[in-house]
């Protein structure tokens, strides 16, 4: 489905952030990504819907090289991912509705999109999809009238709204609390089963992560350090990703 | 693990507290250099109490004759500022529709330098020239009348409009751009979605204050044979009609206050959400949160 190759990425010339990365992803379930802040984390999911342009090596997506694509080429392989972003990024000046839609704009032309005429099966599925993250009733707010929570709602809807063949999370949690931060993956976690697709997402809370993921990978130093299903990441492990120890419970 | 409350403990002890703020010099002999020029701007210019004197005298005697206002010859004054109004009118739209575009071209945030420093260096000439001296030009261009004073002040909203749009374009949110971008959607529509709708309310607020702006310009270009009441303003100077003069100047001030209740509803209307009756209840649709309260 998703295998990365060699995948190498440095900012400054001689200073990687991501070095030799290779990492397949199966056709479903959900994969952690874990390890220290300014360990590439971010990099690594960004650089496989291109935000960040990848310095060397193949992202392998449903037999395309990601890594190789530009203009209109891209921009179609993009709407077959979904991405949600820590701080949720909605377009804070247009309602709910408008930023679900703007999960379409990928098959809609430009001109048509200005003028809001979207596909009505398109707009029945974003009310749908509003009633599904709990948010019914809220499509004419405003995205900046909306608490963390609720917006975070509004950014897995509008990325489900691609009907996404992957899904990307750049740490959807970090700035929740604890409740809400539990309600997301849940969502999250619904959207893997449901449609069926791989869901790629980036963490810190290493709990959060044992209890929701398939599968862990931890990062250290921008390189992969540990590959396994959850009940094998043990305090070993976890000294080996974050370093030290005094953090750990006794 | 150092006790951080030691450090502040011993510091207090000591008489020299290093300093928090770090001072510098030079502000302060700016201040002294700038009094200086003052003075010797003055004396260079002969700005003395006498000349100051002979001058109060001089306007008393000219306010004198500015009242009472006469406006015998009303059917002249409405001509010429209906066409100061269709001036501002039509260089607000036309300078509006054209700065559009270029703004968005000379932001750097969105376009490859080929194309921001062309945009760029064209709203720098719009700006560089005072407007009544690219009236002056115009009029030379194209004769005298209206048309040149709408493609002067045409110039002028370019410049200043697409100056301040590009900058907001400039500093609006890398974060919503991207998460347009992530959907795979064509440039127009990553425009459409993720850049304008950051700038729509300040563009609006530009574009107000501009056709404010280009209302009072429209009465001042008619001075140099460009259209609209300056020209009948600058006739009543020269023929020492004082009175019609005072009578030109209340016209323009209503105008000009006309014009910025208006622009008020406008922005009220865009930015604020405010509906047209909103507008018309006392207090609601201008009042503002206030930062500071006073108790």
């Amino acid at each position: 489905m998703l295998s990365l190759r060699h995948l190498s990425k440095s900012y400054v010339p001689g200073k990687p952030v991501l070095t030799d990365i290779d990492l397949d992803v199966a056709s479903r379930g959900i994969t952690a990504i874990i390890g220290p802040s300014g360990t590439g984390k971010s990099t690594l999911i960004r650089c496989i819907n291109r935000l960040v342009e990848p310095s060397a090596g193949e992202i392998l997506f449903d037999g395309t090289d990601l890594a190789q694509l530009q203009g209109a080429g891209l921009r179609h392989a993009r709407r077959h991912i979904g991405m949600v972003f820590q701080e949720y990024n909605l377009v804070e000046r247009l309602t709910v509705m408008e930023n679900l839609l703007t999960g379409r704009l990928g098959y809609v032309g430009a001109w048509k999109a200005w003028r809001r005429k979207f596909a009505p099966a398109d707009i029945a599925r974003a009310f749908e999809l509003l009633d599904v993250v709990g948010l019914a009733g809220f499509a004419h707010r405003r995205a900046d009238a909306l608490s963390g929570g609720q917006r975070q709602r509004v950014g897995i809807a509008r990325a489900v709204m691609q009907e996404p063949k992957l899904l990307l999370a750049d740490e959807p949690t970090s700035s929740l609390d604890p409740k809400t931060s539990v309600e997301i993956m849940e969502l999250l976690a619904g959207v893997a089963r449901s449609r069926e697709i791989p869901v790629l997402i980036n963490m810190h809370a290493v709990e959060l992560a044992k209890r929701f993921a398939d599968r862990i990978v931890g990062m250290a130093g921008g390189r992969i350090v540990f590959d396994g299903p959850p009940s094998k990441l043990d305090d070993d492990i976890l000294k080996r990703i974050y370093g030290g120890e005094g953090w750990l419970d006794a | 693990m150092p006790d951080p409350g030691a450090g502040a403990a011993a510091a207090a002890g000591v008489t020299a507290v290093a300093d928090p703020f770090p001072r510098s010099v030079w502000p302060r002999i700016a201040g002294v250099a700038l009094l200086a020029y003052v003075v010797y701007a003055c004396a260079q210019l002969d700005v003395s109490w006498d000349r100051v004197a002979t001058g109060l005298e001089n306007a008393s005697r000219f306010f004198s004759r500015l009242f009472p206002p006469n406006f015998a010859r009303w059917e002249l004054l409405l001509k010429g500022l209906l066409e100061s109004l269709q001036i501002a009118v039509l260089a607000s739209t036309l300078g509006i529709v054209l700065a559009l575009p270029l703004g968005l071209m000379g932001a750097r945030n969105l376009m490859p330098p080929w194309v921001s420093w062309p945009a760029r260096a064209i709203v720098v000439v719009a700006r560089s020239l005072h407007p009544v001296i690219v009236a002056i030009l115009f009029v030379k261009a194209v004769g005298f009348g209206a048309l040149a004073g709408v493609l002067a002040l045409t110039v002028a909203s370019i410049g200043f409009i697409g100056k301040l749009f590009t900058e907001a374009i400039e500093e609006i949110s890398a974060k919503q751009v991207e998460a347009v971008r992530a959907t795979g959607a064509p440039f127009l529509s990553v425009l459409g979605y993720g850049v304008l709708p950051q700038v729509f309310s300040r563009f609006i607020g530009f574009a107000t204050y501009q056709l404010d702006s280009n209302l009072r310009n429209s009465t001042m270009v008619g001075i140099v044979g460009a259209g609209g009441i300056g020209g009948t303003l600058f006739a009543a100077f020269q023929r020492f009609d004082y009175d019609f003069v005072c009578a030109i100047l209340i016209a323009i001030i209503s105008l000009i206050m006309l014009g910025e209740v208006f622009a008020t509803a406008v922005r009220g209307i865009f930015i604020g959400g405010a509906t047209l009756p909103d507008l018309f209840r006392r207090g609601s649709a201008t009042r503002r949160d206030r930062l500071v309260e006073d108790d």
